[in-house]
């Protein structure tokens, strides 16, 4: 699971509405693969990216030289849009958990897949 | 190139195959590369040569690097219902127009195909000849031409009934060729994981173009299955998600789908289908998910939601609930969790599909899917609306004798009133048997066919 996909994920467990994002990362395995830089697609992804949540994932990862913010002129800046590119796009963990803020229930991420099913409990109306 | 500032007109020849899909693709791709349809002809119905006016030869391009249902274009010279009526016309033509293609530095071939009738080569040339009062000043080149010109008999579409003189003949400038090989290419048979309901590759790649895909989209499936659909959209550029509710297909795990194989091997899952075309890097994620119940935040980040639900007819349609319902034939895998399974009817899954679509594409964004129906019943009113969804297409696919399934394609054009509370938008309810009404006919014919061979 990538961390653009970790910042665009909420628990939908019934009750916890907004409450459930972010979800809590943490890893036991993860691995970074190079992917082709494209700074158009970096760039479009920056307004979408909520960077406090950002943050959080990349910190319990243990990433460095994370952006701390978008920076003014940053569709031009390649230095910057390299190192978005890393962190969202060529960090990916491959064993781990994500877990909701709010009701604590805990998502497995297998295989790079997370697996956001539910039981049956969680889903009664 | 065609002068500036003029409107040209342009022969398209279709391929004659998904007849009903062929003028969304066409129209979603003029008007994703700028361009207005403008319709010369009338209707295009059936035949396989459309005029159209384009407004640039750029804009032309750019529709042939998409199409799967063109096979070429043609900058249109003249056109007529008999050979003199095409003389007439290209008389008519502005020479200004021709003669940057015929001056004496260029190299040229000329090319006759006729549809529906073989011609002899003593024809061809006679047909040839008869063009020599066009200025051409160039040299002829068979091998390489610089520019190549054709002449296009029409000879209709019934084989048993071929007429003696063509019902239109056409002259242009051939300017490029469709994007047909990828049918080919990208073919399921060639591709390492495939499920019971893999996509036809030229589907889609009409399903992408109907979605108006384009180059650093993120385009998602919420019931990826095998990952078919992620495949045509990451070949046009975009970056791709797909959840689906089967672990053991998001995993690549469980029986193979291809006769003599058993099971699944290690480079079969959706990232390797990617890998296998060099699209790895439009690859984003895959979740196991419940479309039912998305994870995904609130916000609008989805350029295109392009989909194949099931219809519970070769694959189940399921969501996560409370009452126990024993699935056959899934993989005994013990991490794979899926607690239960509820009859998802058809309808509640198409409120929500749209639903999800007017919370989470971006304006202007488009939603593609496929909407199984039973022939006898349906009627327009049917097709599942919303009010912030605009409908753009709807185009058929016969199934069987009494099923089909239509191929939606909507788009978002407003951000209010995006979460209907009620179902009052869904007149789909008839279909939710639609497993038993696919299968009716069958047994009817079956009771048939065993009463006849009694008899």
């Amino acid at each position: 699971m990538k961390l653009l996909t970790h910042n665009l994920l909420s628990s939908h467990v019934r009750g916890v509405g907004p409450r459930g994002f972010p979800l809590r990362l943490q890893a036991t395995e993860v691995r970074v693969i190079p992917v082709e830089f494209n700074p158009d697609f970096v760039a479009r992804m920056i307004p979408k990216v909520e960077w406090a949540a950002l943050l959080e994932a990349a910190d319990h990862l243990r990433l460095a030289e994370v952006p701390k913010g978008p920076i003014q002129g940053y569709e031009q800046d390649e230095t910057f849009l390299r190192k978005m590119h890393h962190v969202l796009l060529e960090v990916e963990v491959v064993e781990g958990t994500l877990q909701c803020p709010e009701s604590g229930r805990v998502f497995p991420i297998t295989r790079g897949i997370p697996n956001m099913l539910l039981n049956e409990e969680e889903t009664e109306t | 190139m065609a002068l500036p500032g003029s409107l040209n007109r342009y022969l398209l020849l279709m391929a004659q195959e998904h007849l009903e899909f062929r003028l969304p693709e066409i129209q979603s791709l003029l008007s994703l590369f700028g361009g207005q349809f403008t319709n010369n002809q009338g209707t295009y119905g059936k035949s396989p040569f459309w005029i159209l006016t384009i407004p640039s030869e750029d804009i032309a391009r750019n529709l042939m690097k998409r199409t799967v249902c063109a096979k070429s274009i043609f900058e249109l010279w003249g056109h007529g219902k008999s050979p003199e009526e095409l003389y007439s016309s290209l008389r008519n033509y502005p020479v200004e127009k021709m003669v940057p293609f015929l001056h004496s530095d260029s190299t040229y071939k000329i090319q006759i195909h006729t549809f529906n009738k073989t011609l002899t080569q003593e024809e061809k040339v006679k047909r040839i000849d008869a063009l020599e009062f066009l200025p051409f000043e160039g040299k002829v080149n068979l091998k390489k031409p610089q520019h190549i010109f054709s002449v296009l008999e029409d000879y209709g579409l019934d084989p048993n009934c071929i007429p003696e003189n063509p019902h239109n003949i056409y002259f242009g400038r051939w300017i490029a060729d469709g994007q047909r090989e990828l049918i080919e290419s990208y073919s399921v048979k060639k591709r390492h994981y495939i499920g019971n309901t893999s996509m036809d590759a030229g589907l889609s790649f009409i399903m992408a173009n109907h979605g108006k895909v384009k180059k650093n989209d993120i385009v998602f499936d919420p019931f990826v299955g095998t990952g078919g659909l992620l495949i045509a959209s990451a070949h046009f550029g975009a970056y791709v998600y797909g959840t689906d509710i089967d672990y053991n297909t998001v995993h690549g795990l469980g029986k193979a789908s291809r006769k003599n194989q058993k099971w699944r091997g290690p480079d079969e899952n959706i990232r390797a289908n990617l890998r296998q075309y060099g699209l790895e890097k439009y690859y984003l994620d895959v979740l196991v998910s419940d479309a039912s119940k998305p994870s995904w935040k609130k916000g609008t980040y989805f350029d295109a939601i392009i989909t194949d639900p099931p219809y519970g007819i070769r694959e189940s349609t399921r969501r996560t609930g409370s009452q126990k319902e024993i699935q056959k034939g899934i993989g005994k895998c013990p991490e794979s969790h899926v607690p239960v399974s509820l009859n998802y009817h058809l309808s509640d899954m198409f409120f929500d599909l749209l639903n999800f679509a007017a919370e989470t594409l971006t304006l202007g964004g488009r939603l593609v899917y496929w909407l199984p129906i039973y022939t006898p019943e349906y009627t327009e009113e049917m097709v599942p609306w919303h009010p912030c969804l605009k409908l753009i297409s709807n185009c058929e696919q016969k199934l069987s004798s009494h099923t089909a399934r239509r191929l939606i394609t909507m788009e978002k054009n407003q951000d209010q009133y995006s979460h209907l509370l009620s179902d009052q938008f869904l007149p789909y309810q008839g279909h939710n048997s639609f497993r038993e009404k696919y299968f009716s006919g069958i047994t009817k014919r079956t009771a048939k066919e065993e009463k006849s061979s009694q008899e």
